[in-house]
């Protein structure tokens, strides 16, 4: 049976399929696959990509900036305020932030540019455009 | 003159037309609007509900109840209102009822021996308060039209360093919740503390659930997320309930205006028959004037005439004798 994925944005539905298998970063730094008849499961997400394997052989890679995942009876719910299909990732955008962002952090700014950074690389490593 | 009269009536049906079509065209709008922002209420549902599950389950999990969004605030002294109103009118009683509610909640603060604070969106209620020279503590504006996630953000951020201070003893939302095309109905709401549904603590786990990282400090993380989600939908709530009302507003103006419109054509129309009425009146009096001037009705006779300028010719050929050459 394969597992029923949903991933929710607050304003709306992103994706809503079936898949075999779901991999994840959580805020630990681990990547975390799920499988059919996974444990029940919530953690929190960090920035990073989240990967769903298709039903139908392809896969889906998702941006997601932060949010949580829920996974219990082959059920995997994602909730991210921000999250990003790769299909609508725009590359250029996304590499000229993480220049920048760069920038930012070579001259040290703190927080915020480091958040600014990984959110751009998580765009770039979904859209597998990542250098 | 009664034709001055007709112009100016002429005049105004013109503006009642133009007055017509706008209102006709803000009604559709309106309308319009409103099933845009329900669709995306509708859209924005399994998240709340789902953060809303998770939730449940953490606490079930036994998630420690100590982040300082579900604390009371004992010693506080004042109290915060988030009121949400419009930026542009012409929609009824929308932003009054909720400025109503909202004053109603603000004398209960004040009775119990509370200050408060306003957080206000939409230049309505501002303007309001303003008025009454109460303080604004922050405003926001041009997010009610189409609310976006990143508006409740940005709200949800300010009242919440607000609470965490421990200066606030509660927050109330004052909004506008959409229940139906035909009723929408002004609330005020508890929003902070957060009061997390109740949860059996005998009924344990619903389940052998891992956690990364623990249960509470997942809690922790969803939990301004909880926050950002009720604002938004109150934020759609209460946009789907403005267009509702500028809908119905609109929908009034133009059957006041289709109304006018018949009563001045009629009042025009019988200005217009009046002056006609008149100027016949006229034409008959003048004649009647002409004749009873000029009196007896034989003064117009041709006897009184010169023959000869009449029928010249016939003169001569009939007498050519008394011709002086």
């Amino acid at each position: 049976m394969p597992l029923a994925v949903e991933l929710v944005s607050p304003e709306r539905t992103l994706f809503s399929g079936e898949a075999t298998m779901v991999r994840a970063r959580t805020v630990g730094g681990g990547d975390i696959a799920f499988l059919t008849g996974h444990t029940p499961f919530v953690g929190a997400l960090a920035i990073s990509t989240l990967e769903i394997t298709l039903v139908s052989g392809g896969s889906e890679v998702v941006a997601v900036h932060g949010g949580f995942i829920e996974v219990s009876h082959d059920r995997v719910k994602v909730l991210s305020d921000l999250a990003e299909l790769s299909s609508t990732i725009d590359v250029e955008r996304a590499r000229r932030a993480e220049e920048k962002a760069q920038a930012a952090v070579a001259r040290g700014d703190e927080v915020e540019a480091q958040g600014a950074l990984a959110r751009a690389t998580a765009r770039l490593a979904a859209s597998g455009q990542l250098s | 003159m009664a034709g001055g009269q007709e112009r100016i009536l002429r005049r105004r049906i013109k503006s009642v037309e133009s007055t017509k079509k706008i209102t006709r065209a803000m009604e559709l709008i309106a309308a319009t609007r409103v099933v845009k922002a329900q669709e995306r209420a509708a859209s924005a549902r399994p998240y709340s509900d789902e953060i809303t599950a998770v939730i449940i389950d953490l606490l079930r999990a036994g998630a420690a109840k100590e982040h300082p969004l579900l604390r009371d605030n004992p010693d506080a002294r004042s109290a915060a209102f988030v009121v949400i109103t419009s930026d542009r009118g012409m929609c009824g009683a929308y932003n009054s009822n909720v400025i109503r509610a909202a004053e109603r909640a603000m004398a209960v603060a004040k009775a119990n021996g509370l200050g408060f604070s306003l957080i206000v969106v939409g230049k309505k209620a501002q303007k309001q308060f303003k008025f009454q020279g109460l303080e604004l503590d922050a405003v926001f504006e041009g997010m009610t039209d189409q609310p976006i996630y990143d508006n409740a953000r940005d709200v949800a951020a300010t009242v919440r360093r607000r609470y965490e201070t421990g200066e606030l003893a509660y927050v109330d939302i004052a909004y506008t919740r959409y229940l139906s095309a035909g009723t929408q109905q002004a609330v005020v709401q508890r929003f902070l503390p957060l009061e997390v549904p109740e949860v059996d603590p005998n009924a344990g786990p619903s389940a052998d659930l891992e956690y990364e990282p623990s249960p509470t400090g997942i809690l922790n993380e969803i939990l301004p997320r909880y926050l950002e989600s009720r604002l938004f939908s109150a934020l759609l709530d209460a946009s789907a309930s403005e267009h509702a009302s500028r809908q119905r507003a609109m929908k009034a103006a133009t059957d006041n205006a289709e109304d006018l419109k018949t009563l001045l054509s009629r009042t025009m129309n019988r200005a217009r028959q009046d002056a006609i009425t008149t100027e016949i009146m006229e034409i008959v009096g003048g004649a009647e004037a002409l004749s009873s001037d000029k009196g007896d009705k034989d003064e117009l006779l041709p006897s009184h005439l010169n023959s000869e300028h009449l029928f010249p010719d016939h003169l001569d050929r009939t007498d050519h004798t008394q011709s002086i050459h």
